[in-house]
């Protein structure tokens, strides 16, 4: 076998795009209108006073969806200038993104904040444990956008309303994973801790924490790929900033080539975060 | 006893639930420097007694005093050596060695521990894969590096519990010598675990063997007469090795069930075939 699998996966995919690209442009071409009524002389006129032109209206009519050279066009457009700010309702593509990651990055953390040292606590005491874990069941399926009304009324602050919305989001899957992981953690090697005399803080840093690391990023992934998700929809909600706002603004400009970039971007910096995660995972599992 | 290190007095155990105990009235004493194997069938407790001697389980009854001292709990002054090998398998065999010698010693310097972590992993001979991750190592060296662990933090006692069950009888045999080899040169004393009749014969100066569970007992103490610088490759060339091993087969054939119960006398008797 000459070519090996991953080039081999890589032109399918290729192929797959330009299939994709090829059907797109198909469906989009423009069509000859269609042969209507003839206007009378008096029609036209009435139009042309409407400020319309039905001779070259009828010469062909696009579909109104984007094509992919004017896709093409708009992204190129938007990654020329990505960071410039026109006022509240045009900024570029790299600032809104930006505003979107903020959001991310600080309810995230916070959810990092919370849920790993409140996760520890839950894998190292049954009493605790089964304490919480009513609370924990309820809260979780929770929609995250439900809690919206809620933050916009007690923090009064639509930013931070989405802030809190990623925190409320992202702390479930870290605090159980955490947990989970923590409560894992080989009986043996708490004995070796234990002979050892290894101090509370220092079994926690440097036993436990390792070994329930690949669990606890597992949960740190997870809780990503639901903040991303989650931030697009509240700043649809909450608007001002942020890719979820664009997207929103575009469509009651009824640009659809810039939903549709938006979203490829939301998909590509989603893929990014995902990675990166895939990342610190491998580098902290080990193998037994 | 003379030059009397640990005693243990009247130990028994009873797991919650459990009519009978699984062990009651163990009695016995070990001095300084000596090398005592367990031998007993599986289910009579003496994992339960090493985890007592190491502090990590608490005894339904009875005492144990180390250099005068009762144990309370587990502590720095008895290393273990686990059944499965116990390494952190996130850290290299130098970190693993190093993560027990800085919790005996811990102001010592970075370059301190490395230098104490050496010799120990030098002593079980694993210079070469002191880098290496436990799972780059076979099962053998994994537990050479557990010994350069529990010896590396210099235990007044040394506590094994059955640590070459799982390996092949050539390599089993390297870490027999280089834990006699090891024992001679630190005069540790030490409390093994073993099903292994030759094991015990060619490592420990006294056996212990208990009797069937439940309520087990440490029915005799069997001396172990051959010379202390006994060899693996000599050993079965000693009259005195058949008799010794004849006399621990047929406890543990026959005997051994016959003492279930508490029917062991209360104190274990000693003899020297």
């Amino acid at each position: 076998m000459a070519v090996s699998l991953k080039l081999r996966a890589a032109l399918l995919s290729a192929l797959l795009l330009a299939v994709f690209v090829g059907a797109w442009q198909l469906a989009t071409r423009p069509v000859a209108a269609a042969a209507g009524p003839a206007l009378t002389p008096e029609q036209i006129e009435y139009q042309k006073m409407l400020g319309k032109d039905p001779g070259a209206a009828s010469a062909s009519t696009s579909s109104g969806f984007p094509t992919p050279a004017q896709f093409a066009a708009t992204a190129a457009g938007h990654l020329a200038r990505p960071f410039y700010d026109n006022g509240p309702n045009d900024k570029g593509i790299g600032l809104q993104l930006a505003y979107s990651l903020g959001r991310v990055g600080l309810g995230f953390g916070l959810a990092v904040l919370v849920a790993v040292p409140l996760g520890f606590l839950i894998g190292m005491s049954p009493l605790v444990h089964r304490a919480l874990d009513p609370f924990i069941q309820v809260l979780k399926p929770i929609s995250p956008l439900a809690w919206m009304p809620l933050a916009l009324y007690t923090i009064k602050d639509s930013s931070v309303s989405g802030i809190f919305v990623i925190f409320i989001c992202s702390v479930w899957p870290m605090l159980i994973n955490t947990a989970f992981g923590v409560s894992g953690v080989r009986r043996e090697w708490l004995n070796v801790a234990r002979t050892l005399e290894v101090k509370p803080q220092r079994l926690a840093f440097e036993v436990i924490l390792p070994a329930a690391a690949p669990t606890i990023l597992t949960g740190m992934r997870i809780s990503m790929g639901i903040a991303w998700l989650v931030i697009v929809a509240a700043e649809m909600l909450v608007g001002g900033t942020g890719i979820g706002y664009f997207v929103w603004n575009e469509w009651n400009n009824l640009s659809l080539t810039n939903v549709m970039f938006a979203i490829t971007v939301i998909g590509l910096v989603g893929m990014g975060l995902d990675q990166l995660f895939a990342r610190a995972q491998k580098a902290v599992t080990y193998a037994e | 006893m003379p030059n009397e290190f640990l005693r243990i007095e009247a130990l028994a155990k009873t797991y919650p639930g459990a009519g009978e105990a699984v062990f009651d009235g163990v009695d016995f004493e070990m001095r300084r420097g000596e090398f005592v194997c367990i031998v007993g069938h599986s289910g009579c407790g003496k994992t339960t007694i090493l985890n007592v001697l190491a502090g990590l389980e608490q005894a339904s009854a009875g005492h144990v005093f180390m250099d005068g001292r009762e144990v309370a709990g587990p502590s720095l002054d008895r290393g273990v050596v686990f059944q499965g090998h116990a390494l952190m398998p996130w850290l290299s065999v130098r970190r693993n060695v190093a993560f027990a010698v800085r919790s005996r010693w811990p102001a010592w310097s970075a370059k301190q521990v490395d230098a104490h972590v050496e010799q120990f992993v030098r002593l079980v001979g694993l210079d070469h894969a002191i880098d290496k991750k436990p799972q780059a190592l076979s099962g053998g060296m994994m537990q050479r590096v557990g010994i350069a662990r529990a010896f590396a933090i210099q235990p007044k006692m040394l506590l094994l519990d059955e640590p070459f069950g799982a390996l092949d009888a050539l390599t089993r045999g390297t870490i027999q010598d280089e834990l006699l080899r090891i024992c001679a040169q630190t005069h540790q004393t030490v409390f093994m675990i073993t099903h292994d009749v030759d094991e015990a014969i060619l490592l420990a100066d006294r056996i212990l063997l208990m009797s069937n569970g439940p309520r087990a007992r440490v029915a005799e103490i069997v001396v172990n007469t051959m010379p202390r610088d006994r060899q693996r490759a000599t050993l079965h060339h000693d009259p005195a090795y058949y008799r010794i091993r004849n006399h621990l087969v047929d406890f543990l054939v026959s005997r051994s069930k016959d003492l279930s119960h508490g029917r062991a006398p209360a104190k274990p008797v000693e003899v020297s075939p």
